[in-house]
C-alpha cells in the first residue's frame, strides 16, 4: 500500500528533476523545481515527518523558489540554449570519463543499498515526526545549533543586501 | 513505511542528477537550482534513516540543511544580480576573472 504511493511520488519527483537540468527556459526549470519540492513533501509524509514536510512546503516551495522566480523575471533572462548545449572545446574525453565515473557511483550506491537489510524499521510512537516532539527536541538538545541557524539567516540577509546594492567591479 | 533502500536508491538519483545539472548547464541560475537538488536529496536519506531509527536527530538536521540552504540562495541570487550589472549575462563561461 506504501509502495502504491511511494512509486508514483518517487517517479514525478526523477521526471521533475531531469525536467529542471534539461529545460530551456529558466522560469520552466524553476516551476519544475516548486513540483519536485511539492513531490518531496509528499515523500516526508509518506515518512511520518509531518513538520518537515510542511516546512518543506513552506521554506521551499515557497519562499526560496519565489525568491528564483523574482530574480528570473527581474533579469528578463531568454531562452540561450545554443549557448546552453554548445560543448566546451577539448574536454570531450573528461566529459566522457566523468560521465562513466558517475555512473559508476551511482551503481555502486544502488547495489550496497538493495543488499543491505534494511527490512525491520523502528517502533515509532503516535506523537513521531509531530509540531511538538521535533520542537522539543529542537530546543532542548539542539538549541545552540538553533540559535547558530538564526544568526546564519541575519548575515545572510545583510550579506545579500550589500551584495546586491553595491556596484562590484 | 516503504523499504530503506527505497528512499535512499530515491536520494542518490537525485543527487546525481543535481550534479549532473551543475556540470551541464552554464545559466548560474539553474546552477542554483541543481544545488538544491542535491540538497534536498540528502534531506530525503536524513529523513528515511531517522524514521528508520525512530529518533528525531535526521529531522532537525534537515532544517539546518533548510537554513543553510536559505542563506545560501539569498547571497547567491545576490551575487548573480551583482554578476549581471556588471556584464548583462549570467552564462558562466563568460565569467572568468578567477580562473587561474
Amino acid at each position: 500500500m506504501e509502495l502504491l504511493i511511494f512509486y508514483p511520488i518517487a517517479a514525478l519527483a526523477v521526471v521533475l528533476a531531469l525536467f529542471v537540468v534539461f529545460n530551456k527556459s529558466p522560469i520552466g526549470s524553476a516551476v519544475s523545481l516548486i513540483g519536485l519540492m511539492l513531490c518531496l513533501a509528499g515523500v516526508f509524509i509518506g515518512l511520518s515527518a509531518h513538520f518537515v514536510a510542511i516546512l518543506q512546503v513552506i521554506i521551499y516551495a515557497g519562499a526560496i523558489m519565489v525568491l528564483f522566480m523574482f530574480v528570473i523575471m527581474l533579469l528578463n533572462l531568454k531562452d540561450d540554449d545554443n549557448v546552453i548545449w554548445k560543448s566546451r572545446e577539448g574536454n570531450t574525453l573528461l566529459t566522457v570519463l566523468t560521465g562513466f565515473l558517475v555512473l559508476g557511483i551511482l551503481y555502486k550506491i544502488i547495489s550496497i543499498t538493495l543488499s543491505a537489510d534494511s527490512s525491520k524499521p523502528a517502533k515509532i510512537m503516535e506523537s513521531f515526526g509531530t509540531t511538538a516532539e521535533v520542537g522539543k527536541s529542537l530546543f532542548t538538545t539542539y538549541v545552540l545549533p538553533f540559535e547558530v541557524a538564526s544568526i546564519l539567516l541575519l548575515v545572510a540577509m545583510v550579506g545579500a543586501l550589500v551584495l546586491a546594492k553595491t556596484k562590484i567591479d | 513505511m516503504a523499504p530503506l533502500s527505497h528512499y535512499l536508491v530515491l536520494s542518490g538519483i537525485l543527487f546525481t542528477i543535481g550534479v549532473m545539472g551543475v556540470l551541464v548547464r552554464r545559466n548560474a541560475i539553474v546552477v542554483f537550482m541543481s544545488i538544491e537538488i542535491m540538497l534536498n536529496a540528502v534531506n530525503i536519506s536524513l529523513i528515511a534513516f531517522d524514521r528508520y531509527l525512530g529518533q528525531h536527530d535526521g529531522q532537525i538536521f534537515s532544517f539546518m540543511v533548510m537554513a543553510v540552504a536559505a542563506a545560501e540562495v539569498s547571497v547567491g541570487l545576490a551575487i548573480v544580480i551583482a554578476m549581471f550589472r556588471n556584464k548583462p549575462t549570467i552564462n558562466l563561461d563568460e565569467f572568468n576573472l578567477m580562473k587561474w
